[in-house]
């Protein structure tokens, strides 16, 4: 058995066990024996991923395809390059600390068996390197989000919900469109990746088309200005858990699919169209980060910065070159792990104060320390303090933007730049609100800081951090590699 | 002997009248009588064409013998509804059954 | 030399120590760790400046650059990638050793003047961390690791202000270093992303090497709105520098700084992370006089107006803290105006030699001064000039050595000051006539607001005193730093520096001009130091009646020209209100209006065709019988 499909076995082995279980014991057993097995394939895979790319140069590893609608040529078809081994250990980590970020859940059940699901979406899209398949996973962890929100959720719930799942319903819809403008356009032969970007060729009359509908469908979930405002509502009624997995995970699936399909099947479109995304994404970059400024709800900055770091992925995509494109895929990673922990740390925050209100809050740090210092981490992490994560993946974006020949690119990259200025000043606004200053309410005074499960989510979140900010050259060293069949492809043109 | 023409005349009438009432009157009774008078005017012309255009064989005469019994069948069952309707909303008015669509 | 890499590994390892199991220990282990930690790491300094400058670091008469440690950290490219290592050249063994010194002493004084407080550990934690980042960026061998260490150091700097975190002014005040000194480095990253772009390294030993003067020069045909764009580059990294070093109009977030404990004033915000912006040039010194000379002469003008401005403000506060802040400007910008006005290569590189010099003195009489006046704000619980006075006869040790800082400060031979400012005043006076003026000017200034400084605290009328705190002398933990740093403010005037340090690393000879430069100076500076004298030795009324006779501009100078308010209200009304709301608020209203609008349109279309859908089955098949007819009636008559 392939070593990939067990990433998609394993949750639903989850979700077999969560049927027979009777209580919370159990239900956390399974979750945590579950997410810990994750954890170690990951970093399994890693390992021999690492090991077989040292003696094989093909494009992807551990390859693997079975038809299942031959009619169609849509086939169960896997396959890792380094970006998706990243992708993965990142899931893996996400999924593994949301576990403990919700250990204490109403109907623990049914939240998990959906929770499992979301997983199941997750692994198997980055796994595939199937159209069909892909999408069909991409659905699978975009329907449990509304239940998960709709039912666990706070504050306008019902609400967030449906506007979450509308707007990226229509993402997909567009997202449909593209891929069987690329089935049909490359002459309806292949549904594989590979097999498209490799042996056929798309029209540049229907790329012109499908590459936009693609890059749109994608980029929605991508939080792609003008179509992020699901993010704001919907990270704020989610739960904590559901907050961290879709911020920290499926924001991302949209930079990967951005990147692995409409980029990598059609280069001459990003060539000819590029330049409109890239104007989007940089007002994203830019504009994500001034409204976050004024925004009161702990939630709402973050998303809205979420917004605009996830901006900066795409931003960097459409530059099209290795050391951008590198930048990219670590600010995914970056990205999905400091907005977890940020979102851990809020939850446990929420939890014992019942506000998400800056101007409710004050002087915390007295009063948990622990959470309080974990908060002011991630708040630098996502100031682009070296050291951590978010540092190394900026500056890498910035220096590839950098180096390309345009001027427009070159100016473009200036302003984005200036996000990181802005960054500093929600943070350390929000820090400072929160965190120091006096106690502002005193029913604050007293509450308990972190218990045990809270600190493995926090901790485990912060090493991860650390580890990628000390040693870049690790996940720059995956990622890079990886690069070289899209760079040429790109660079053809 | 009459000319079948009349028979098909009387049916047409039978079977509008019947459509007529379907959709204009409110009260369910009077809409199964309606059904009633569509449903005759079928076997009418059932009876009307077996006699007149294959007098050899019985096929139409055994289809509107079929056809009377399960009208019977039918509307015992729809008044059997129509008493139960009756008894919990006090009324035999469609317009009123409305119930279960909100 | 490879044990230089040690001097970084200690504070970072103490940093990582007192960070994680701080809270476990008791304080005073904590901070001994510490200070056994940086006297390891100052005793190692010391090592390798005396091996660089004595033993190995001259090959030929000239200092050579050696790089004993460094790896390559991350790849950005075939050309570009960060590397971090261990530059040794004249320049950053000098720093190590001011870093090292200064930031024993601070460890040393703050053993007792923290003593007791909350966050002790914390604290030393935190000192640790800031050695560590300000020796990584001393030594960097290329200017991304630079800017690396650079945030580092800002980052500390914040937890260091804001150390007292439950006290609103101090938050906002690390709030505003931060954020001030990031929008600086927001101009330093664009600059080494278009220096990076059009040289292809980050390398300093491949910028600044003379035969590499083509990888410079290169830059020099282009332009962009009418500048060169090695121009452009080199003004937005000397910005960076600028937000470090508290230039006009970056400096408003110094004074605020000094809601940190005062040994932090005194080693961050006197002696070193402020001093980082004139190092950031001094190690750029080659490309900006070969590819931008132009953004010399703007640093000088820069640096000379800020002097002037700095000190006109320090005469009117009252705050001692803030007085000393406002001098860390003036002074620093004597150390740009230097750099501003210096040439290249052998006696032209005066200014260079003379800047470094200066920021070498300085850094020893700055943290005196900051650090006796910590001494004697520990002694009378208060930071105000108006609850002091006559400490003179309660604190020796510590006036006798504030006087020297302050006579070291005001260039009177022989104290340190003297030799750094006439140095400098000598570049200046070969460069431009204006700047020596102004800069001549400034001395004196220097000279009236130190000794006004002096003398009402230690002199002047004496305060009532709380009769059971009468103010006492601090304790020896805090009057040994002080004496060992009033010797190295008497003594280091006296190093010969053009042997050790010159712009293109050979040696050079240089006198004191003492007709045109030292003379005047000290002319100048005695005469300051008589007007204060006058003034305040006693605690006349006069001071009060000049103010008034001086109305607005007086006014004015107390509330530092209200610039404060010019950005507050650019950030508060322009920027927050102006830009921040209107775009969450579009984002809210438009484009999630539109959103919800799409939704809504849907909603209302199905509410309008949802009455077709009616379930009355007699309107269906009326419908229905309708349609067949109409149908029938097709079918016959077409």
């Amino acid at each position: 058995m392939n070593i990939l499909s067990l990433f998609v076995l394993v949750p639903v082995l989850m979700i077999l066990f969560l049927f027979v279980c009777k209580s919370m014991q159990q239900i956390r057993t399974v979750m945590v024996s579950g997410a810990s097995a994750l954890m170690i394939l990951a970093v399994t895979l890693t390992v021999m991923f690492l090991q077989e790319r040292a003696v094989s140069n093909a494009e992807m590893l551990f390859t693997s395809s079975t038809m299942w609608y031959p009619s169609l040529n849509i086939a169960y078809a896997v396959g890792v390059d380094g970006i998706s081994v990243a992708m993965i250990v990142l899931s893996s980590i996400i999924v593994f600390t949301g576990v403990f970020s919700s250990w204490n859940m109403n109907m623990a059940k049914e939240y998990f068996l959906w929770y499992c699901l979301l997983s199941v979406g997750v692994f198997g899209f980055f796994i595939s390197v199937d159209l069909f398949t892909m999408f069909m996973f991409y659905e699978v962890a975009l329907i449990p989000m509304y239940l998960l929100i709709g039912l666990w959720g706070t504050g306008r719930k019902e609400y967030s919900a449906m506007k979450l799942t509308l707007m990226l319903m229509g993402g997909s819809a567009f997202l449909l469109i593209g891929i069987l403008g690329i089935y049909y356009g490359s002459g309806h032969s292949s549904m594989n990746l590979l097999e498209i970007a490799n042996n056929l060729h798309i029209p540049i009359e229907i790329q012109r088309w499908v590459f936009p509908a693609t890059f749109l469908g994608f980029g929605v979930l991508g939080a792609l200005f003008p179509f992020h405002t699901w993010s704001p509502d919907g990270h704020a009624s989610a739960p904590t858990a559901v907050s961290m997995l879709h911020a920290g995970v499926l924001m991302k699936l949209g930079g990967y699919g951005c990147f692995r399909v409409a980029m990598y099947l059609m280069p001459e479109a990003a060539h000819e169209l590029g330049w409109i995304f890239l104007i989007l994404t940089g007002i994203s970059v830019v504009y994500g980060a001034f409204s976050a400024v004024v925004q009161t709800d702990l939630k709402y900055i973050n998303a809205y910065s979420s917004v605009s770091h996830c901006g900066l992925v795409l931003f960097a995509i459409l530059m099209m070159n290795r050391t951008a494109m590198t930048g990219a895929i670590m600010q995914m990673l970056s990205h999905g792990l400091m907005t977890a922990l940020f979102f851990a740390l809020i939850g446990l925050i929420y939890g014992r104060t019942h506000t998400r209100d800056i101007r409710e809050m004050g002087g915390l740090m007295k009063i948990m320390p622990f959470a309080s210092v974990c908060y002011v981490i991630a708040g630098l992490a996502s100031l682009g303090l070296p050291g951590l994560s978010g540092f190394v993946a900026e500056m890498t974006i910035f220096v590839g933007s950098f180096q390309h020949a345009d001027v427009f690119h070159r100016i473009l990259t200036i302003a984005a730049c200036c996000s990181i200025v802005i960054t500093a000043v929600y943070i350390l606004r929000t820090v400072g609100k929160i965190l120091y200053g006096p106690v502002q309410d005193s029913h604050h005074i007293g509450l308990p800081d972190a218990s045990w499960y809270e600190k493995v989510s926090a901790v485990g979140l912060i090493v991860a951090i650390t580890f990628m900010g000390m040693y870049p050259s690790g996940a720059s060293e995956l990622i890079n590699n990886s690069l070289m069949p899209i760079i040429e492809k790109l660079a053809i043109i | 002997m009459i000319k079948m023409e009349y028979y098909l005349i009387v049916s047409t009438l039978m079977f509008f009248i019947g459509v007529y009432g379907f959709i204009a009157r409110k009260n369910m009774l009077a809409i199964l009588i309606s059904l009633e008078l569509i449903l005759n005017a079928v076997e009418i012309n059932f009876a009307v064409f077996n006699r007149y255009l294959f007098p050899g064989s019985m096929e139409g005469m055994f289809f509107t013998l079929f056809g009377i019994a399960i009208t019977a069948a039918e509307t015992a069952i729809a008044i059997a509804i129509i008493i139960n309707v009756y008894r919990n909303i006090g009324s035999v008015n469609v317009r009123k059954i409305n119930k279960m669509k909100e | 030399m490879e044990y230089s890499l040690f001097i970084l590994i200690t504070p970072f390892v103490l940093f990582l120590l007192l960070g994680l199991t701080g809270h476990k220990m008791k304080q005073n282990v904590a901070g001994i760790i510490g200070t056994v930690g940086m006297g390891f790491a100052a005793a190692l300094s010391y090592m390798v400046a005396y091996q660089y400058f004595f033993v190995i670091g001259k090959t030929a008469g000239v200092f050579q650059e050696m790089i004993p440690v460094s790896f390559e950290w991350l790849r950005f490219t075939e050309k570009l990638h960060i590397d971090l290592g261990i530059l040794l050249d004249p320049i950053s063994v000098m720093m190590l050793v001011v870093i090292t010194t200064v930031s024993l002493m601070v460890h040393l004084y703050s053993l007792s003047y923290m003593h007791g407080e909350k966050g002790f550990q914390r604290y030393y934690s935190f000192l640790s961390l800031f050695s560590f980042s300000m020796l990584g960026l001393v030594v960097a061998t290329n200017i991304f690791q630079m800017y690396i260490f650079w945030e580092l150091v800002g980052v500390s700097s914040y937890s260091l202000i804001g150390f007292y975190y439950t006290k609103p002014s101090a938050v906002a005040a690390s709030k505003k270093a931060f954020i001030v000194t990031r929008f600086a480095d927001l101009g330093f990253l664009i600059g080494i992303l278009i220096l990076s772009y059009y040289t292809g390294t980050f390398d300093f030993a491949t910028l600044t090497a003379n035969h590499a003067e083509s990888v410079v020069t290169s830059m020099q045909g282009l332009s962009f709105m009418g500048l060169s764009v090695a121009a452009w580059a080199m003004a937005l990294i000397f910005m960076g520098g600028a937000g470090k070093s508290a230039m006009f109009p970056l400096h408003i977030w110094l004074p605020d700084a000094m809601e940190g404990p005062t040994p932090v004033s005194a080693l961050i915000h006197a002696a070193t992370m402020v001093v980082a912006g004139v190092y950031l040039i001094a190690r750029l010194f080659p490309v900006y006089i070969f590819a931008a000379p132009e953004v010399l002469t703007l640093i000088a003008y820069i640096g000379a107006f800020t002097a002037l401005f700095a000190a006109i403000i320090a005469v009117t506060q009252t705050d001692i803290k803030r007085v000393l802040a406002f001098s860390t400007i003036s002074q620093i910008a004597y150390m740009m105006v230097s750099l501003g006005v210096s040439g290249y290569g052998g006696h032209d590189g005066l200014g260079y030699m003379a800047s470094m010099f200066h920021l070498f003195t300085h850094a020893f009489f700055k943290a005196l001064l900051f650090l006796g006046a910590g001494s004697v704000i520990h002694a009378v619980h208060s930071n105000e000039m108006k609850d002091m006075g006559r400490l003179h006869k309660f604190m020796p040790v510590s006036s006798w050595t504030f006087l020297i800082a302050c006579l070291a400060i005001a260039g009177i031979p022989p104290f340190s000051g003297f030799f750094s400012k006439d140095e400098i005043l000598s570049a200046a006076l070969h460069h431009d006539k204006l700047i020596f003026f102004t800069m001549l000017f400034v001395a004196g200034l220097t000279a009236f607001y130190m000794f006004r400084l002096y003398f009402n605290i230690f002199w002047g009328k004496e305060k009532a005193y709380d009769s059971h705190h009468k103010p006492h002398e601090s304790p020896a933990l805090m009057t040994v730093p002080l004496i060992i740093l009033a010797i190295y403010s008497i003594f280091t005037g006296f190093i010969h520096f053009p042997e050790f340090i010159s712009s293109d690393s050979t040696p050079f000879a240089a006198h004191i001009e003492w007709m045109h430069v030292a003379i005047p100076s000290i002319v100048v500076a005695l005469t300051g130091i008589v007007i204060a004298f006058v003034l305040y030795f006693k605690g006349s009324e006069k001071p009060v009646q000049i103010a008034k006779s001086l109305g607005g501009f007086y006014t004015a100078t107390v509330h530092k020209f209200y610039l404060d308010e010019v950005w507050m209200f650019i950030t508060q009304s322009v920027i927050f209100k102006l830009i921040c709301k209107p775009i969450a608020w579009f984002d809210r209203h438009i484009i999630d209006g539109a959103m919800n609008g799409l939704a809504w349109t849907t909603q209302k279309t199905s509410a309008s065709v949802k009455g077709l859908q009616s379930g009355q089955v007699q309107l269906y098949v009326w419908v229905y019988v309708i349609g067949s007819l109409l149908i029938a009636a097709l079918a016959l008559f077409l």
